[in-house]
């Protein structure tokens, strides 16, 4: 049921490139931001996506619909910039961070109030922030799963004085900004998550731009301007957000006017879309990385040889043409080139069925192999059309000598399954978090992350050489430093090769005209704040 | 009477509890972790393990079920998984939802179903019998989600004269009591509420209908046949009595009887196809519900839905057990 939301990085010295790159759109679409005051205020913005919040507390949730929520109620500490991944100030106006990179000091912003009128102060944010960290504080109410992830290395959080917050970290931890721009870092009121209680998530209260009006479960949530928002009101008076489970359903419902915007758009109905004039489809880069890990502990996979010929095998500009109707681009690295440090002289391995039948036969293999190859069935962001992708790459993998049958489980029984390595081949993929390259290399093809039962890297890769890199690159924060180090990284894995890197999405989102200022971030999360709409 | 109904009351426990077990069983015997689905492929090691252990999932089943059961009994069927809802507050606003949309499809295929079968009977091989068991035969083999489609594209998208999908307007206010929108509607005499309520109802509860109308039409017309033929009617035929009236009152009654059984065993097809019809609808019933859930496996929730589901059917093969008593006097129950 959860649709993973995917989250996207978009720094500012690859637009350049992006505007070079097949970017189709239509209409009036908008390359970038442009937050200039609202051209009208007032009127109700509707926005459709597939499925109703399932949480309207930021801290407990975990899929997209409900982030697009929280994420128009809510600000966070910093924030991410409204066109990319940049952190910039959000509830905290300033920040310093002591030499030894392990204290942070946030100055808040004075005079910002929750919707229910109480202040936005230090113990807030405290109360806030432990109330997910402290398995004892009383208003630990849900499960909080991003503050497992988000928090990791935060060893204690503090008020100093009315205005300012103090995080400790057990060691310096260079993504640890980024990691607080997160949704689920959200500051809450304390006064009421303390009326509330367990029904909290039903009652969010934030400092955010919208205000939570009323919360129709399934079906559709209303919330009001915030008129005294700190960085001015939003354009429109109110925003709804509905959930419309049915693809063709809530295209019809957009052509007709009841909502403005739409969220996942199948690639088939982009051509009627695009010859509507009513309606603009916007398509970006994305920042996601779909893949076939080959699970290098078993046979034949744990020679080289065979994991190029595997790579050899593969032609993804067939796969991108046609199965993402061109919307994204073939990759050969583990993480999107939207992302600084991709190393854009990795050599991506060339399509060329004869050279991986002759690797093959080198490995011992002079009659091909016969082996399975895993594919989910959910479609994902990274994975628009699964059964169809992997039904091409069966054919493709044909012709270099790996004969491989498809095997499928429900999306809940896959992820186990291949986390715990069952599989052979499996195909897989990740939408970015947070736009550092950590969030993609560390946590997909690093030893520690290969843990059988919860390996999140399902290749079940261990290479030394390249867990020195990662947690060097972890350690400082010297962004070039850095730079250099994850290129090197991914030459290392090229040429081990425990993947076949496939595409790079593109980002799609489709609305009507009317609807001005809007840009869908590359985070994939629906920010509502400046857009307006033409009378 | 009295006695008949407590008994079969008492026979439903020993049902209920095994329903309870069945499902509680299967839905933490299937692989997949609530956890690691509700982090997808974010979840790290750390917190798959810790969260696990918080939720309390490491218990052995036996001692697990034992929990649940106690809660159970005291009425207390938990809280959900995924955001902490208490899943007796859950399924409040979601029955009614699903109620409302299965009874206005259960009328509609009742009354439409039981007057094309007599019909269809009473004109036994004519153009309106061959005419409208072959649209009842096109009604039970359409796929409900194509159907749903279809009826939206013309008459909501194409004719604009229904709304394309929802329950209620977001622009109408109404005080919710019951839940059951129509109902809040009438008592607090909302009548645009009532309106607005009813014109979405139209689109969802046709679609859901049909496979129920296909099924009570040609019963009704098989059952109605072969009462037609036996001594008795012949007798009120000879006596003189109209047709109408001997179809009606003679062996309309007694051909019910197969009917109102297969009515009761829809309630069933209903509940499955309103998961389809509220999915096309974005009708939020409990069938999108339980859906939802088994896919975040969503423990509590699943078992609480199932749970409900199983005492609405129980409770409607009694009312059909007892409707046969009341239409037949020779069926006496010892």
């Amino acid at each position: 049921m959860h649709h993973r939301f995917g989250r996207i990085v978009l720094p500012v010295l690859v637009i350049a490139g992006l505007l070079v790159a097949p970017v189709l759109t239509s209409g009036a679409p908008r390359t970038s931001w442009d937050a200039k005051a609202c051209g009208r205020v007032g009127g109700t913005l509707v926005f459709g996506q597939a499925q109703d919040a399932v949480t309207l507390d930021p801290a407990d949730a975990t899929d997209g619909f409900s982030v697009n929520n929280t994420s128009n109620a809510f600000d966070t500490l910093v924030r991410f910039a409204a066109n990319g991944t940049q952190v910039e100030p959000g509830l905290a106006e300033s920040w310093k961070v002591s030499s030894d990179e392990l204290v942070w000091t946030f100055k808040l912003r004075r005079g910002v109030r929750f919707h229910d009128g109480t202040p936005l102060d230090a113990k807030a944010v405290e109360f806030s922030f432990q109330r997910q960290l402290d398995k004892k504080h009383p208003y630990h109410h849900g499960v909080f799963e991003y503050a497992e992830f988000t928090l990791e290395s935060v060893k204690s959080i503090e008020a100093v004085g009315a205005d300012s917050v103090r995080f400790t970290l057990k060691a310096s931890n260079a993504p640890f900004l980024a990691m607080l721009a997160m949704f689920s870092n959200a500051v809450s009121s304390p006064a009421a998550i303390r009326k509330y209680g367990k029904d909290y998530f039903k009652h969010p209260t934030g400092t955010g731009p919208f205000k939570f009006v009323e919360w129709v479960q399934k079906d559709h949530v209303t919330y009001e301007a915030n008129k005294d928002y700190w960085a001015g009101r939003p354009c429109v008076d109110r925003l709804i957000i509905r959930g419309i489970p049915d693809n063709t359903v809530r295209l019809l419902e957009m052509e007709k006017g009841g909502i403005q915007i739409m969220d996942q758009t199948n690639p088939p109905d982009y051509a009627r879309i695009r010859r509507n004039k009513d309606l603009v489809l916007f398509t970006g880069p994305g920042l996601n990385v779909g893949y076939l890990a080959m699970n290098v502990e078993k046979e034949p996979f744990n020679d080289v040889r065979v994991r190029r010929a595997v790579n050899h095998s593969v032609n993804k500009p067939v796969l991108v043409r046609a199965f993402y109707e061109g919307i994204g681009q073939p990759a050969k690295n583990p993480m999107p080139p939207t992302i600084w440090g991709y190393n854009d002289e990795v050599k991506a391995y060339e399509y060329n069925p004869e050279k991986a039948k002759q690797l093959l036969a080198e490995a011992g293999y002079p009659n091909g192999i016969t082996t399975e190859l895993w594919w989910p069935n959910r479609a994902r962001p990274y994975l628009t059309q699964p059964q169809k992708i992997a039904e091409a790459l069966q054919q493709q993998l044909a012709k270099g000598g790996i004969r491989a049958k498809l095997v499928t489980f429900e999306w809940g029984t896959y992820l186990s399954k291949a986390r715990n390595g069952e599989h052979p081949m499996a195909i897989l993929g990740w939408t970015g978090d947070n736009g550092d390259p950590d969030n993609f290399l560390y946590v997909l093809l690093d030893a520690d992350n290969a843990k059988k039962g919860t390996a999140s890297n399902i290749a079940f890769y261990k290479s030394g050489a390249l867990h020195d890199l990662l947690i060097r690159a972890q350690r400082t924060s010297d962004q070039a430093r850095r730079t250099a180090l994850y290129r090197q990284a991914q030459e290392v894995i090229h040429n081990d090769a425990p993947w076949v890197p496939l595409v790079h999405a593109g980002r799609v989102a489709a609305y009507r005209k009317q609807v001005q200022n809007f840009f869908p971030h590359p985070l994939d999360i629906r920010w509502f704040y400046r857009v307006w709409i033409e009378k | 009477m009295t006695r008949y109904v407590g008994r079969r009351l008492v026979e439903t426990v020993p049902v209920v509890f095994g329903v309870l077990l069945v499902v509680f069983v299967i839905a933490h015997l299937t692989p997949g972790d609530p956890v690691l689905i509700a982090l997808g492929e974010h979840a790290t090691p750390e917190a798959v393990e810790q969260l696990r252990a918080e939720l309390q999932l490491d218990d052995p089943l036996p001692v697990a079920f034992l929990k649940y059961l106690s809660h159970v009994l005291r009425g207390d069927l938990g809280r959900s998984i995924q955001n902490n809802e208490r899943v007796t507050v859950e399924l409040a606003t979601r029955f009614p939802a699903t109620i409302e949309l299965s009874l206005a499809a259960m009328l509609i295929a009742s009354v439409v179903g039981i007057l094309t079968g007599v019909l269809a009977a009473v004109r036994q091989n004519s153009w309106f019998d061959g005419l409208s068991m072959f649209v009842a035969l096109f009604g039970f083999s359409m796929p409900i989600f194509w159907l749903g489609i279809m009826l939206i594209l013309l008459f909501a998208a194409l004719l604009g004269w229904f709304p394309i999908s929802g329950r209620l307007d977001y622009t109408v206010e109404i005080v919710r009591i019951t839940n059951l929108h129509i109902l809040d509607a009438m008592v607090t005499r909302n009548w645009t509420a009532l309106g607005n309520a009813l014109h979405h109802l139209v689109l969802p509860a046709i679609t859901l209908s049909t496979v129920p109308l296909a099924i009570v039409a040609r019963m009704t017309r098989s059952s109605l046949l072969e009462v037609l033929r036996q001594d008795y009617v012949r007798t009120a035929r000879a006596k003189g009595l109209r047709d109408s009236r001997v179809v009606t009152r003679h062996a309309l009654t007694n051909a019910s009887i197969p009917v109102i059984t297969v009515i009761g065993l829809n309630v069933g097809s209903l509940l499955s196809g309103a998961i389809l019809t509220e999915t096309i609808f974005a009708w939020p019933g409990v069938g999108r519900l339980v859906v939802d859930a088994i896919f975040a496996r969503d423990y509590p929730i699943v078992q609480g839905t199932v749970f409900v589901i199983a005492l609405v059917f129980v409770a409607v093969n009694l009312l059909v057990d007892v409707s046969y008593a009341y239409l037949d006097p020779r069926i006496r129950y010892g």
